[in-house]
């Protein structure tokens, strides 16, 4: 199993979304974050004075899958995240060691993901 | 503190006692009402004197949103409780002697009304009305309208101090500086300039003629912008307000729009402040009035929206703001005496003074709204623009100050000199006062929270609890389970219905 993060720009995340989504991957988080990289700050106005402000607005997106879904995911945040601009963000792959779902129990790479069978109702 | 406050509650209820019941002008008026022989003037008068007081006192809510929008969130809480707290102070204190200083004649103290009025005191007065309160005798409206509309007037002034001191101030020199402020400063500063004083009568050498304040724009306004630097060199600057290098760094306010309903508040007030200082309806001067305090403040946005955008290549909300401040502070001593044309001009002007100034000042001294800016600056160009703008009419017609008018029409710098003369005695007055007043503050009570409380924000400091809790205090710590959808994190299952289809309907909830 492994966890991927990626930090993107908020516009790319709609369309990430809708392909992991039909790719039957829905179990995702997103967290808003701020961050610098190699993207200036920005230098705002306030009654007179500036505000270098270093530290932009990012989304954190994050989702665990089976060890041969990580090139899928790689190639769906790479296609709607990058412009090719400063400022696009960066993605990293970690190693995840157990996982459990907590409303059954069931432990491995079972609880990840879509399940096969649509025998769970949305809102249940 | 608190304890010897309580116990000066009792005296200042047995000084009242003590007092001398003297004749009740209200008693007079009741009978006369009874018996048909009050003049129909004095009941409309007096609706217009108390209609333009309430629109005066709702200029409280401007300050408070004023100053609650460029503070930060976590300072939010205490201007509300300030706004209250300093009000209710200076509506005691103005009315115990604030008043009887400010418009009273020579009664009790026996010293001349040139320099302090001493009839009046808890609003009982020896003589007529138009005898014991000589400078508003020209109108016929009842005492307490008056008191009602002069205390506005004060507590307008008292509001601007604070702006400067944002975010820093401890609370108990509110409490303090409240009570000299509408018991001495407020009512000598103000008696001098309209109240009947020696710079309004003009009658020593250092004034070639009569100051002319038709609604304070120093003695309202200056005297709180005074005030208000005297706090400020006092305090110094916020934490991180200027960087390692010793430039000015912006801290942000929390909510430009609170800040613009602030403004748009204090801009439908001044249509009691300028043209209430009538105190007359039946000769419809107000009306006029009206025009000229909404010119002057058009011209102060139009003038900061050029400054702004000349300086800084954008458009500053904030300075937006404050010109429109700036343009009613500087029109509010001329709007009785000039014609409507002046009003744009004079508003203009103040609006590029208080974008220059603003920024002028930044670099030295912290004043997060700008108020050493809007209302000391403005209200300075707004007191000498009568010198220069002054209509003969209408000066005959108030009655103070050179009759010829100001230089555009007399070509006489008389009268600008008096303004002069006027804005800096009444500085030099009011700083005095107030930096004596705030020095002694300090090495007593203490005028500055210490560093952890700054940076902890006022609001939990000095009051326990955000204005904003929701914003410092983590959700579930308040009884809300998340922000989310509650069917789908707080209730265990089942969940209830109705939340169930909400879940389903806003589409985010799984993760």
């Amino acid at each position: 199993m492994k966890m991927i993060v990626a930090y993107i720009r908020h516009e790319a995340f709609e369309p990430i979304r809708q392909e992991l989504l039909d790719a039957g991957f829905p179990s995702i988080s997103i967290t808003e974050v701020k961050g610098s990289g190699r993207q200036k700050a920005i230098t705002e106005h306030y009654r007179g004075s500036e505000l270098a402000v270093h530290l932009r607005p990012k989304l954190k997106l994050e989702c665990v899958v089976e060890d041969k879904d990580v090139g899928f995911i790689k190639e769906a945040v790479l296609r709607h995240a990058r412009t090719g601009s400063v400022g696009d963000g960066k993605l990293f792959v970690l190693p995840v060691e157990e996982a459990v779902r907590l409303r059954t129990g069931e432990e491995g790479e079972e609880v990840l993901q879509a399940h096969d069978t649509e025998e769970i109702p949305a809102g249940a | 503190m608190g304890s010897r406050l309580l116990r000066a509650g009792p005296l200042a209820l047995l000084a009242l006692l003590a007092m001398p019941a003297s004749a009740f002008a209200t008693n007079v008026d009741l009978k006369q009402a009874v018996d048909g022989k009050l003049s129909d003037t004095v009941p409309i008068n007096t609706m217009w004197v108390i209609v333009a007081a309430v629109l005066v006192l709702f200029m409280q809510a401007g300050f408070a949103m004023l100053e609650i929008g460029f503070s930060r969130a976590k300072n939010a809480g205490t201007g509300v409780a300030k706004i209250l707290t300093n009000l209710s102070i200076a509506a005691i204190c103005y009315w115990a002697v604030g008043f009887a200083f400010a418009f009273g004649s020579a009664d009790v103290l026996g010293i001349s009304s040139n320099i302090i009025g001493s009839n009046g005191f808890f609003l009982q007065f020896s003589g007529n009305p138009a005898d014991a309160f000589p400078v508003m005798g020209l109108s016929d409206a009842t005492v307490e309208a008056k008191w009602l509309f002069q205390f506005a007037f004060c507590a307008v002034s008292l509001a601007i101090v604070w702006g400067s001191t944002l975010e820093r101030i401890k609370y108990g020199a509110y409490v303090i500086y409240a009570v000299v402020f509408a018991s001495i400063i407020y009512p000598i500063g103000s008696h001098w300039v309209f109240g009947g004083g020696w710079l309004q009568n003009g009658d020593t050498p250092l004034m070639p003629t009569g100051m002319q304040d038709f609604a304070g724009s120093t003695a309202v306004h200056l005297i709180g912008a005074t005030g208000a630097l005297a706090a400020l060199l006092l305090l110094g600057p916020r934490r991180g307000k200027y960087g390692p290098d010793g430039k000015p760094r912006a801290i942000p306010g929390h909510s430009m729009p609170l800040a613009g309903l602030g403004v748009l508040i204090l801009f439908i007030g001044w249509f009691g402040f300028n043209p209430g200082s009538t105190l007359n309806i039946t000769d419809t001067r107000f009306a006029e009035i009206c025009v000229v305090t909404l010119m002057g403040a058009a011209g102060g946005v139009i003038g900061a929206f050029a400054m702004t955008q000349l300086k800084q290549r954008t458009i500053d909300i904030g300075m937006v703001a404050n010109g429109a401040v700036a343009g009613l502070v500087a029109i509010t001593a001329p709007s009785g005496y000039v014609e409507i044309w002046a009003g744009p001009i004079i508003g203009f002007v103040a609006g590029l003074i208080v974008v220059a100034g603003i920024i002028a000042i930044d670099k030295r001294i912290d004043d997060p709204i700008g108020a050493t800016s809007a209302h000391g600056l403005a209200g300075i160009w707004g007191t000498v623009s009568c010198g220069i703008f002054t209509a003969p009419r209408l000066a005959e017609y108030n009655a103070f100050g050179d009759p010829h008018g100001g230089l555009l029409y007399s070509g006489s710098f008389k009268q600008l000199i008096a303004q002069g003369v006027g804005v800096v005695v009444a500085f030099s007055f009011v700083f005095a006062m107030s930096y004596a007043t705030f020095l002694l503050i300090k090495r007593t009570l203490g005028l500055r929270v210490s560093e952890e409380q700054e940076e902890a924000g006022l609001d939990i400091v000095e009051h326990g609890m955000y204005g904003y809790p929701e914003q410092f205090i983590p959700l579930p710590e308040i009884g809300a389970a998340s922000s989310g959808p509650a069917s789908r994190t707080g209730t265990p299952s089942p969940a209830p219905a109705g939340a169930t289809v909400s879940a389903m309907t806003t589409g985010e909830a799984s993760a």
